[in-house]
C-alpha cells in the first residue's frame, strides 16, 4: 500500500484495511478445509468490502473441471458455510477472478498452466504479480509442491511484487522433521513470506487475551507467582477422530494440539509485556517464554497419556479408539495428553502450567484457567467458607468466547456463609454476534503481509523441544491409560493434579 | 416481555426494567452503550427496527424518545409520560424503552432519559429525521458523546452542511458521511493501484444526497484539487471520475449495487459497492465512539467551495449537467410529485422534490417498503 496515497489517514479509521492487488492459490482446493473455511473466508472478506479490485482465486486439484465448474463448488460452498449473507454483487465481482489449473503435483504441465493463468489474470485483473501459495495438502506434499513451485519461477519475486506461502499444521511431527520442514520451505521462501496457519491464533477470543493483559490494569499486577496458584490450559472435543485414522494414528493429542495450540496459547498467557503490537515485538517475547519452559523432572510422575475406551458420549453410543476403523488394536497413540510444565522466570517460578487436550471428552471446548491462591487469612470460620474455592479468571476460547471472573460471594440469608459465583463477560453479548472467522482475518493477514498471528520458525521449533522428550518417554516406558469416551479424562490425571492438592476445572 | 407504564415516572421504569430481567433470568446484561432515538411517532417504527438489527452488533439499551404534538391549549397544559418497556427477545439483544411524551414534559426529555443512561457506558442520540442544526448544544444531545444527525432527511440539505460545518463539536456525525464509507475505501484502494498525481475530480450523483457534496468535500479536502459536483438521476452516488496524470480513473455504479473500477492502463473491474440499510449505517456508525476527525476536516472544507453545477441547487427542474463523458443521458425532469410524505409537508419553491430517477442502467428492483425506510435506505 503505498504511504504517499493522500486519501489515507490514519485517523479515517472507517477506512478498512483493504489487501492491495493480489491473488490466491489454493492447493488441494477439493478438501475440507477448503470447502469449509477457505472459500467462505475469501467471500466474507469480500462482502466486507477488504478484498482489493480485481482479486483472484485459483484453485489447483487434480478433478477434472474447467473454471465454471469450479465456480460453482465455490458458489455451493460459500452458499452454505459463508457467514455473511450471500450477496450477487458481491459473487459477481469475485466471479470475474476465479480459475481452475487441473493437474496433479508432480506434473510439469500443470505447472506450467499454472504460471500462464497468473501471468493471464495480471493482465485481466491487475494482480500485479502478487500471488499467495496455500497449500492445504497433507505434510508428504509439501516438498513436491514448493519445489515445482520453484522449478517453475512460481516463487520468483519481481519488480516489486510479493510470493507468499501460506501453510498449515503440522509443522513435523518432531523437531528434526520441522527443521527438515523448514529448511525444504526456506529454501525457496524467504521466511517473511513464510505464513504458518495456526487458526487459534486467529480468534478474537486469543487476540483479546493480549488486550485483557496489557491494554487493563487491574490484571496485569495478579499475573504473577505471587498470586497465581496455577494455571489450566484445556482444549477438548467430544468427537472421536472420525475418518482420520490414517493421520492421526502414529501423531496422537499432543503433537497434534498441544505442540501447535497449546503452547500458543501457554506463550501469550505467560509472556511480558511486548514493547509494541508487531510482529517482531510479539515473537521475540513468545520465543523468550517458550525457551523458559522447563519440562518436570519425573516425566512419568507429571504427564498422562490416554487413549479413549468404548462408552457414551452425549447419549450415544461409541467405540474406542482401538476399535475404529484404521486403528492397529496395539496402537499407542495418545487420543488425551495432559502435561505439567513450569516456566523458568521471575514471574513464574513454582507455578505449575497444566496442558491438557483430548478427544471423546465430556463437551467441545477451549480454555484458559488462571487459577488463584486461596486467601492467606480469612477471618470467616470455616463452615462459613466451606464452599468456596479458588478465585479464578477463565478465559472461554471456544465456544461461548468470552471471560469468567470467579471468586466468592455471600449466600443471601441470616448466616454467613460463602459460595462461589461467576460474573461473566460474553464476547457475543458486549459485541457482535458474528465475530470474523479466523481464517477469514488470517488470510487477509497473508494478504496484507501482517506476521503478528503466525507463528515463527523459531517458535514452531522450541514447541518441539518442549513435546519431544515427552514423546520419547511415552514411547520408550508403558502404554496409555484408559478413559470412557464422554467423560472427562483417564482417573491417572485427577490423580497427577490432587498429588498436589488440586483439581481439574470441569470446563 | 413487554411492560406498559401509563403516566410514569422515570423511576417507575427503572423498577420496570430490572423486573422485567428478573422475570427472563438473566440479572447480568453485557449492554456497551446507551442508544437514544430522538424521532417523531412516523419514523419511530423503521429507527427502532434498524436500532434493534444493530444491537445484534452492539447490545445496548435503546431509548425511543417520542414527542407527541399536541393539538389543544389543553393538550399543552397536561404532561404525562408513558412509557413501554421491553426486555428479552422482543428488545433485540438488550432492553428497550420507548417513551411518548405529551405536553409540558417534551420540552424536557432530558430529565426523563438522564436517569434512565446506563451507568458509565457511552451514550448516543440518534435524530433519524428533525435533527437540530447545532446537536452540541440540544438539551439531549448534551448528554451524549456521539450525536448521530441525518442530513438525507433533512429538507434542505446543503444549507444544512453548511450549518452543521459551523456548529460542528467533536462526536457529531452524519449517517449521509457513513453512507459513502464504502466509496471512500474504493477508492483509496484505487490509488493505492497506481502512483500518479489526480488533477481534478467530479462526482456525480442525484440531487439533494448530501452523500455526494461529503464524498466531494472529502476528495477536494484530501486531494487539494478542483471538485465538480454534477448531478444525474441516481440512485445514489452514481461515479467519481479522477483526472491524473496517468489518464482518468473512474468509479462507476450506475444501477446502485455493482459497481465498474476502470483505471488507465489496468483491465476495467467490476466492484461490489451496493447501498446498505439504516441497520447497517448504525451498527458502523456505533462500532467507533471517538470524534470523527476525517469527518469534521472534510465538513469545514465548506459546501460552497465546490464546483457546483449551473443553475443553483434546490431549484427544483435544475437540468443537470451535460455529461463529460460523452454519454448520453437523459436530463432529468421537471419534478412530478411534490413532496407529500416530506417529513415537513409545506414544500415550498425553494423545498427539495422528490424526483422520479432517470434510470439508463438496468436498476435492480427495490424491494417495496415503507416510505421511511426508503427514505432512509437510499443513499
Amino acid at each position: 500500500m503505498s504511504s504517499s496515497n493522500p486519501l489515507r489517514d490514519p485517523a479515517d479509521r472507517r477506512l478498512p484495511r483493504i489487501a492491495g492487488p493480489s491473488g490466491l492459490v489454493i492447493f488441494g482446493v477439493t478438501g475440507d478445509l477448503s470447502r469449509k473455511k477457505l472459500m467462505p473466508a475469501v467471500y466474507d472478506l469480500a462482502n466486507r468490502g477488504l478484498l482489493p479490485p480485481g482479486f483472484s482465486l485459483v484453485g489447483f486439484a487434480r478433478r477434472e473441471w474447467a473454471h465454471e465448474d469450479f465456480a460453482q463448488v465455490v458458489h455451493d460452498a460459500v452458499k452454505e458455510h459463508a457467514r455473511t449473507p450471500f450477496r450477487e454483487e458481491v459473487w459477481q465481482q469475485l466471479i470475474q477472478g476465479m480459475r481452475f489449473v487441473q493437474g496433479t503435483f508432480d506434473d510439469d504441465d500443470a505447472f506450467e498452466r499454472l504460471r500462464s493463468t497468473i501471468e493471464e489474470l495480471d493482465k485481466a485483473q491487475g494482480t500485479g504479480g502478487n500471488f499467495a501459495f496455500y497449500l492445504s495438502v497433507p505434510p508428504k506434499s509439501f516438498p513436491v509442491v514448493i519445489q515445482q513451485l520453484k522449478k517453475h519461477g512460481l516463487a520468483d519475486q519481481k519488480g516489486g511484487s510479493w510470493r507468499r506461502a501460506v501453510i498449515e499444521k503440522p509443522f513435523g511431527h518432531d523437531l528434526k522433521s520441522a527443521e527438515e520442514l523448514n529448511k525444504v520451505v526456506h529454501e525457496v521462501f524467504a521466511p517473511d513470506q513464510v505464513f504458518r496457519i495456526d487458526h487459534y491464533l486467529g480468534k478474537e477470543t486469543v487476540q483479546n487475551i493480549l488486550a485483557l493483559r496489557f491494554a487493563n490494569t487491574m490484571f496485569e499486577p495478579i499475573w504473577n507467582r505471587s498470586l497465581v496458584d496455577h494455571v489450566q490450559i484445556t482444549m477438548a472435543e467430544d468427537i472421536g477422530i472420525g475418518g482420520r485414522a490414517g493421520y492421526y494414528d502414529g501423531i496422537g493429542a499432543a503433537r497434534d494440539v498441544i505442540q501447535n495450540h497449546l503452547l500458543q496459547l501457554l506463550a501469550l498467557t505467560a509472556m511480558e509485556e511486548p514493547a509494541s503490537f508487531d510482529a517482531d515485538a510479539l515473537a521475540a517475547e513468545k520465543t523468550k517464554v517458550l525457551g523458559a519452559v522447563k519440562l518436570p523432572k519425573d516425566i512419568g510422575r507429571d504427564t498422562v497419556r490416554a487413549q479413549y475406551a468404548a462408552g457414551w458420549q452425549g447419549g450415544t453410543k461409541v467405540r474406542g479408539y482401538l476399535e475404529e476403523d484404521g486403528i492397529n488394536a496395539s496402537s499407542k497413540t495418545d487420543t488425551y495428553a495432559a502435561i505439567k510444565l513450569e516456566i523458568d522466570n521471575r514471574r513464574w517460578a513454582g507455578v505449575p502450567f497444566y496442558l491438557r487436550t483430548g478427544k471423546r471428552l465430556g463437551r467441545r471446548v477451549t480454555e484458559i484457567a488462571v487459577v488463584f491462591q486461596r486467601a492467606p487469612h480469612s477471618p470467616f470460620d470455616t463452615t462459613a467458607t466451606e464452599e468456596l474455592g479458588s478465585n479464578a479468571i477463565v478465559i472461554r476460547v471456544q465456544p461461548d468466547e468470552g471471560v469468567t471472573v470467579r471468586f466468592g460471594s455471600k449466600v443471601p440469608g441470616t448466616s454467613m456463609e460463602i459460595r462461589d459465583v461467576s460474573m461473566d463477560f460474553a464476547y457475543g453479548e458486549s459485541f457482535t454476534e458474528s465475530s470474523p472467522e479466523a481464517y477469514e482475518r488470517l488470510i487477509l493477514d497473508v494478504l496484507l503481509g501482517d506476521s503478528n498471528l503466525f507463528p515463527r520458525t523459531e517458535e514452531v521449533e522450541l514447541s518441539w523441544k518442549i513435546l519431544d522428550p515427552i514423546e520419547e518417554y511415552w514411547d520408550e516406558n508403558g502404554k496409555p491409560a484408559q478413559y470412557p469416551a464422554g467423560t472427562w479424562g483417564p482417573v491417572e490425571a485427577d490423580e497427577m493434579l490432587e498429588r498436589h492438592g488440586r483439581s481439574w476445572r470441569r470446563p | 416481555m413487554k411492560i406498559d407504564l401509563t403516566d410514569t415516572t422515570a423511576s417507575k421504569i427503572n423498577k420496570a426494567l430490572v423486573q422485567g430481567r428478573r422475570a427472563i433470568g438473566t440479572p447480568a446484561v453485557g449492554m456497551v452503550l446507551t442508544l437514544v432515538i430522538v424521532t417523531d411517532e412516523e419514523n419511530a417504527y423503521d429507527a427502532l427496527k434498524a436500532a434493534s438489527d444493530a444491537s445484534h452488533e452492539h447490545p445496548s439499551r435503546t431509548l425511543v424518545v417520542i414527542k407527541r404534538v399536541s393539538r389543544s391549549p389543553r393538550d399543552r397544559t397536561q404532561s404525562r409520560l408513558d412509557a413501554e418497556v421491553r426486555v428479552g427477545a422482543d428488545a433485540g439483544t438488550g432492553e428497550t424503552v420507548v417513551l411518548r411524551l405529551y405536553g409540558e414534559v417534551a420540552d424536557h426529555a432530558q430529565s426523563v432519559v438522564l436517569p434512565l443512561l446506563l451507568p458509565d457506558a457511552p451514550v448516543v442520540v440518534w435524530w433519524p429525521v428533525n435533527a437540530p442544526l447545532d446537536p452540541a448544544k440540544d438539551l439531549l444531545g448534551a448528554l451524549a458523546q456521539r450525536r448521530v444527525t441525518d442530513t438525507y432527511a433533512s429538507e434542505q440539505p446543503v444549507r444544512d452542511l453548511a450549518t452543521r460545518s459551523g456548529t460542528y463539536t467533536p462526536g457529531d456525525t452524519d449517517l449521509s458521511w457513513t453512507r459513502i464509507t464504502p466509496w471512500r475505501s474504493m477508492l483509496a484502494a484505487a490509488l493505492d493501484q497506481v502512483t500518479c498525481e489526480v488533477r481534478a475530480v467530479e462526482v456525480e450523483g442525484e440531487e439533494f444526497n448530501p452523500s455526494c457534496e461529503l464524498l466531494a468535500m472529502w476528495l477536494a479536502d484530501r486531494l487539494d484539487v478542483p471538485v465538480k459536483r454534477s448531478l444525474s438521476g441516481g440512485p445514489g452516488l452514481t461515479a467519481v471520475r479522477m483526472d491524473t496524470d496517468c489518464g482518468p480513473i473512474v468509479l462507476d455504479r450506475a444501477d446502485g449495487s455493482l459497481a465498474t473500477l476502470s483505471i488507465e492502463g489496468q483491465p476495467a473491474r467490476g466492484v461490489a459497492l451496493k447501498r446498505r440499510d439504516t441497520a447497517e449505517l448504525i451498527a458502523e456508525e456505533l462500532r467507533r465512539l471517538d470524534p470523527d476527525d476525517t469527518y469534521a476536516s472534510a465538513l469545514r472544507y465548506g459546501v460552497d467551495r465546490l464546483k457546483a453545477p449551473k443553475g443553483a441547487r434546490g431549484e427544483p427542474g435544475d437540468q443537470g449537467e451535460p455529461k463529460s463523458d460523452g454519454r448520453a443521458r437523459l436530463a432529468l425532469p421537471a419534478p412530478r410529485e411534490t413532496a407529500a410524505k416530506a417529513p415537513a409537508s409545506q414544500a415550498t419553491a425553494e423545498a427539495p422534490v422528490k424526483q422520479e430517477p432517470v434510470k439508463q442502467a438496468p436498476v435492480k428492483p427495490e424491494p417495496p417498503q415503507l416510505e421511511p425506510v426508503r427514505k432512509a435506505t437510499t443513499k
